[in-house]
């Protein structure tokens, strides 16, 4: 069946995430909190975490752009990008937060943070690029099989 | 204000949570029901908490910011067990969120932050909050919440029935009620670090708290004779709250409101005698060491940093400073005094905090040094504080950091040093009034934004402050000692329109039942402790307010200031001064046209025009020349301040500020 292959399709996809570690088990734990009155509750609370990200990101970036680089706003964005990457489970992300905050940004090291953060928005786009299509097929077979 | 009564218990049914007097819990599901606030700015983690606690089957309100969290709780005392907070949010620090909480409401507040040093989780603790849980946060660390409820209930049954029987007669309809115990007696056992015990004799003075819960009482200016008269005829050594009710025989009056009162009040004789007057006020032992740093040493130091002008320095000193002098001699280095202003943040919030509820040394102890200064300085100025408003307190507990803003700093200060004034009831004590408020401040000007990092310079106000308070005290000093300050009541009539500004805004009390015995002095300088601090403080607001509208409530003004704070908050830190001065002045204006009140406004713009004037306006622009990214100049503090103090002394003298005819006690209205 038609959904039958597209559900297996998803679960592979689930699955590659954790193998990859792109996602971790807090995931799993927001998976657990979805239910019957609110199946889409880990979609919902993705598309939060991207709109928010992509602008935290957005924000750095141009906080790196000037001169002298605002290193609060930064720590502060950083910091806003641990909590809520920590709490969807987003791993790898998470752990490049992690390493510019800890390593370089605490050594005042200016081209260290900036190659950081390039990583970092590799590793963020590269998660965003993995999951919206993953919900976007959750949502068609969902819809499709109420059908 | 508080009244427990009128607050039904608002959880579903089957949450109800009894608490039967005697601190039996009654609970058919409990802990289902459990009436949980979470307050996160980050939505994403918010979405997923209320998740979380509904799975819990708690009964959850979610809020992603501080202050709305803040008057939510304020307006639905009763309606909230347990509190959960971001430790980490542009509109306000989550600690300072947790003080107001623990101060007004006294509930159980957990803080939570992807942030696991243990410095920050250290800072809870001394905050008072109950628990710490590091994000992500998962599900199983939420299903226990609950005890920490239970706990704080228990305690407060404890301490209830530890208590004397005037707090149960106080307290009586609350009992039945849910989770929202007067503080007053049950804080006595509260490990909160807010409440630390002290070396005072009464150690029951949480009654700040409790006071909050219960009637407020207005100290007039009559029943303020009476009770310094009763004090003076035991002796300030021995002056012990029941003994005092005994003399003053007042009915009505509880031993609660006399023990706060006297709190206050010793905290402003110490001030007012340069810290070493009242030994058993503070921690002695502490205030020693301190007292060199941030009395009259800070302004030496200061001076020697070049922070402070020599001859700023010198008038200082020579106004009347020379009390304090005895601790000149211990010039404390530069670096310690950083040192010492890093850790002044969470303590001075602390202490803040403290001061209404008690006096603040426990919470210098946590922090070393720093903390010993603490309670004397801020029992100093709060015991001003009381009579005049908050503006003392937040003041040096804000202190810490930078010069940054001199000109909230001027604001600050101003009142502070007519607070200071007025609340002379003995004019011995006068000359005095400097040293205790400016120390604080002055050491915190020279420390640069040390501690909390969260951008969020909480610190920014301090130091600025002291060394306006201190000359606009002194300047006042001389016209307040001439003034023929009577002996029992605070000094209406004494200095020019400052004076007359603390008294009224005094007896405003009880106007604003939520602020502890505090009383809103300047409403300038509640906005630029509301500013700096980043959060509308409720006592400093509703000081405020009553400044402004006696009666009114402050929430226009509130609004202005929360707008300004949040700009501020989240101002970076080198562009954060520039506007961080525009800012405050800008608040320091809108609130004053908020209020509506005629004198306020009158007062609040002459205060303006004052202080602003001179001080807000100068640094505006200058900060507005100056880099960006630079911080506000130190020597750019310093001098306008000095400055702008000396200059406003001079329009202190003549007697017109009669703008500051607040409400409660026009100048006329009081008795001589």
């Amino acid at each position: 069946m038609e959904s039958k292959h597209v559900n297996q399709q998803i679960a592979a996809m689930r699955r590659s995430f954790f193998d990859e570690e792109v996602l971790d088990e807090k995931f799993s734990q927001l998976e657990q909190l979805e239910g019957k009155d609110n199946p889409n509750f880990v979609e919902e609370v993705f598309t939060m975490y991207f709109k928010d990200s992509t602008a935290f990101l957005e924000t750095i970036e141009e906080a790196m752009k000037t001169i002298p680089i605002d290193s609060i706003i930064v720590d502060n964005i950083l910091h806003q990008l641990k909590g809520s990457s920590a709490s969807v489970g987003a791993n790898k992300v998470l752990k490049e937060v992690n390493k510019i905050t800890r390593q370089v940004l605490g050594k005042g090291n200016l081209e260290g943070t900036k190659a950081s953060i390039l990583k970092l928005r590799k590793e963020y786009d590269s998660f965003k690029a993995k999951l919206e299509p993953y919900f976007q097929l959750k949502q068609a077979n969902s819809v499709a099989q109420v059908k | 204000m508080n009244s427990s009564s009128g607050k039904s218990y608002m959880s579903t049914a089957s949450s109800s949570v009894i608490w039967k007097a005697g601190g039996d819990v009654v609970a058919d599901q409990f802990p289902a029901g459990l009436r949980v606030l979470v307050v996160d700015d980050d939505p994403t983690c918010l979405m997923i908490l209320e998740k979380m606690l509904k799975a819990c089957q708690y009964n959850v309100t979610k809020c992603n910011r501080a202050e709305t969290a803040l008057s939510m709780l304020r307006e639905n005392r009763n309606g909230f067990d347990i509190v959960i907070s971001d430790v980490h949010m542009p509109d306000m620090d989550g600690f300072k969120l947790l003080e107001h909480i623990g101060l007004e409401m006294d509930l159980p507040v957990i803080m939570m932050s992807a942030d696991d040093g243990k410095n920050v989780v250290m800072k809870g603790v001394t905050h008072g909050a109950c628990d710490y849980l590091i994000k992500p946060v998962r599900i199983e660390a939420l299903k226990n919440i609950w005890q920490h409820v239970v706990r704080k209930r228990k305690n407060e049954w404890k301490d209830f029935e530890q208590s004397g029987s005037v707090e149960e007669g106080d307290r009586q309809p609350k009992q039945s009620e849910d989770a929202d115990y007067s503080s007053s007696a049950n804080e006595g056992n509260w490990k909160s670090s807010k409440r630390r015990k002290d070396d005072e004799d009464e150690n029951d003075e949480r009654d700040d708290t409790s006071t909050l819960k219960k009637p407020r009482v207005v100290w007039s200016v009559e029943l303020h004779q009476q009770f310094v008269a009763a004090v003076n005829q035991l002796g300030i050594e021995k002056a012990v709250p029941k003994k005092i009710l005994e003399l003053m025989n007042v009915p009505g009056l509880a031993r609660e409101n006399v023990a706060s009162h006297l709190q206050k009040y010793r905290l402003y004789l110490r001030r007012l005698s340069g810290v070493s007057q009242h030994p058993s006020n503070l921690n002695n032992s502490f205030m020693n060491p301190q007292d060199a740093t941030f009395g009259p040493l800070d302004l030496q130091a200061l001076a020697a940093t070049g922070q402070l002008p020599a001859q700023s320095l010198a008038t200082l000193q020579a106004a009347g400073l020379g009390r304090s002098t005895a601790k000149s001699g211990i010039p404390m280095p530069l670096v310690d005094q950083r040192n010492i202003f890093s850790f002044e943040n969470p303590k001075l919030r602390f202490g803040e905090a403290q001061q209404h509820v008690n006096n603040n040394k426990q919470m210098n102890l946590l922090h070393g040094i720093p903390t010993t200064m603490e309670p004397k300085q801020l029992a100093g100025l709060h015991h001003t504080a009381q009579s005049m408003g908050n503006m003392n307190m937040p003041v040096l507990s804000h202190g810490s950091q930078s010069s940054q803003n001199n000109p909230l700093l001027m604001q600050m200060a101003q009142p502070q040093a007519r607070g200071q004034m007025l609340n002379d009831s003995t004019v011995g004590l006068a000359p005095r009034l400097l040293s205790p408020m400016g120390q604080p401040m002055l050491s915190n000007g020279m420390a640069t934004n040390v501690s909390t990092r969260n951008g969020v310079p909480e610190n920014i106000r301090a130091p600025s402050y002291n060394p306006v308070s201190q000359t606009s005290s002194m300047l006042n000093f001389p016209m307040n000692h001439t003034s023929e300050l009577p002996g029992n009541s605070f000094p209406l009539v004494s200095t020019p329109g400052i004076s007359s500004l603390a008294p009224k805004v005094a007896f405003q009390e009880d106007v604003n039942s939520e602020i502890k015995g505090s009383v809103g002095f300047m409403p300038s300088y509640d906005i630029f402790n509301e500013l700096t601090q980043h959060k509308p403080q409720n006592w400093e607001l509703q000081n405020v307010g009553m400044m402004f509208n006696t009666s009114q409530h402050s929430n226009s003004l509130r609004g202005n200031l929360d707008h300004t704070q949040s700009v501020l908050v989240q101002q970076g830190f080198s562009t954060g001064q520039n506007r961080n001065s525009t800012v405050i002045s800008k608040a320091m204006f809108s609130a004053g046209d908020s209020t509506g009140h005629v004198n306020a406004q009158n007062g609040n713009q002459h205060l303006n025009s004052l202080f602003v004037d001179n001080t807000v306006r100068v640094k505006s622009e200058r900060v507005a020349d100056a880099a960006p990214a630079n911080l506000y100049p130190d020597h750019f503090g310093r001098e306008d301040l000095m400055s702008a103090l000396l200059k406003q002394q001079d329009v202190i003298a003549p007697a017109e500020n009669n703008d500051f005819d607040f409400d409660g006690y026009s100048i006329d209205n009081i008795p001589v």
